[in-house]
């Protein structure tokens, strides 16, 4: 599912990743931890085809990239730092369109935000949403059009517990999809972990050892 | 291609009607020019070559405002990512970004043409308007061509006003000769041009080399 081998990836002359080495198969968590500035969020983009790696090799679903990234597109949901919506739509509206890039069919729009708990506000423009509700629909969007791999970047922030109870299923363990999850919460993280990998300076410096991330991080 | 283009431009012009940030700013400064020309150029009328460069020149300054803001909402809030993750061809972006400023710069020219009549233009534009037409709509096609790739390109950049300026300027030069040089006898009197034929084709030219570059270009542009 998840196959990288080394993987470097650059800045200019700032490495962002580097010699980071992890497998993950389908239906596992991998969860990376690692401070600010540490490469999590580079890795993610990475993984979602959106950022080449410079060196290494880099297997997501069956594409190696950079050079098949275009086969990602349309299997990964990807929940970002921003939501990745547009704020003078509404939640439906920016279903909608997402929903006709991914050429999926008007019900499952209904489907998602009611899996979100935002079908009595999703006629409401994003402005006039509190951040956890924006979250929610980031989180609709992502799943919108039932990706194979989902990459969450701290997708639990901003969220009160009766909210994360409710996105379980859809981007949670319990949605049963491969997962990256990207977060600071190390006790919370390793709970869903199946795979580990601590990040520091790019580096993976803890690759599937949970003593390490607990020494180092928690 | 075209479903998905439609899809953006019809998210784009969603927000432009409800947000309304680009096509009044457009009007807004093209009669403001016009009111300074009024009274910068000291004479109540204009007509020939100068009637001429004032609303070609007008025209095409506003429009750096409308090309500006095109992909604005794609970089802020993430709309370049998601679709970067969809499976769609991008040049589909470009396509939905040059309708909508073709949208745009015919919204403009509804009412700046009309206060161009009113407020600078001595032999008046009723005479003038069939030829009129396709010398802007052909104009306006190359300038939303062109204008859309090259937002794109400056998009990323610091000093992307600039960097549109500087690029898209001597781009359009050739359009705004070919316009100028239809137009100019409209104005004067409402002469037909003899040429006008000519200057229809090579605006046509023009139009269709860049939409062709455009097309084959754009998606390498959006790539990292």
């Amino acid at each position: 599912m998840i196959a990288l081998e080394a993987v470097e990836r650059r800045f200019g002359e700032r490495v962002a990743l580097r010699d980071v080495s992890v497998h993950v198969e389908k239906g596992q968590t991998l969860v990376v931890f690692g401070p600010n500035g540490a490469g999590k969020t580079t890795l993610l983009r990475v993984l979602a085809g959106l950022l080449r790696p410079h060196s290494g090799a880099a297997t997501v679903l069956n594409a190696s990239l950079p050079r098949e990234s275009w086969k990602l597109r349309g299997k990964v949901g990807y929940v970002a730092h921003e939501p990745l919506l547009y704020r003078d739509l509404t939640p439906r509206e920016n279903l909608r369109f997402h929903a006709r890039l991914h050429r999926v069919a008007e019900p499952r729009i209904d489907a998602v935000l009611h899996a979100v708990g935002m079908t009595d506000r999703a006629d409401d423009e994003l402005t006039e949403l509190s951040r956890g509700m924006v979250q929610r629909v980031a989180a609709a969007r992502a799943v919108l059009h039932d990706p194979a791999l989902l990459l969450l970047d701290e997708p639990w922030a901003g969220l009160d517990p009766a909210a994360i109870e409710m996105l379980e299923p859809v981007i949670g363990s319990a949605s049963g999809k491969t997962r990256v999850v990207v977060t600071h919460d190390v006790a919370g993280g390793l709970s869903e972990a199946d795979v580990t990998l601590g990040l520091r300076d790019g580096a993976g410096v803890a690759v599937g050892d949970e003593v390490a991330v607990r020494e180092l991080y928690g | 291609m075209i479903a998905t283009a439609r899809a953006i431009l019809r998210k784009d012009l969603t927000i432009e009607v409800r947000r309304r940030e680009s096509v009044p700013a457009m009007v807004l400064f093209t009669v403001t020019v016009f009111v300074l020309f009024h009274f910068g150029l000291d004479r109540d009328t204009v007509e020939g070559d100068i009637a001429t460069g004032v609303i070609w020149v007008t025209l095409l300054l506003a429009a750096l405002l409308g090309i500006n803001r095109l992909y604005v909402a794609e970089r802020d809030q993430g709309g370049f990512v998601g679709m970067r993750l969809a499976p769609i061809d991008l040049t589909a972006l470009w396509l939905a970004k040059a309708v909508a400023l073709f949208v745009y710069l015919v919204a403009l020219e509804i009412v700046a043409l009309p206060a161009f009549d009113l407020l600078l233009l001595g032999p008046g534009l009723d005479g003038a308007l069939p030829e009129l037409l396709p010398i802007l709509l052909l104009a306006n096609l190359g300038v939303a061509a062109v204008g859309a790739l090259v937002a794109a390109l400056a998009i990323e950049t610091r000093a992307r006003e600039l960097i549109v300026a500087l690029l898209l300027l001597p781009l359009l030069v050739p359009v705004i000769l070919a316009a100028a040089q239809a137009t100019e006898p409209l104005l004067t009197g409402g002469q037909s041009p003899d040429d006008l034929a000519q200057w229809l084709g090579f605006l046509a030219l023009y139009d269709v080399v860049f939409v062709l570059v455009s097309v084959a270009v754009f998606d390498f542009l959006l790539d990292e």
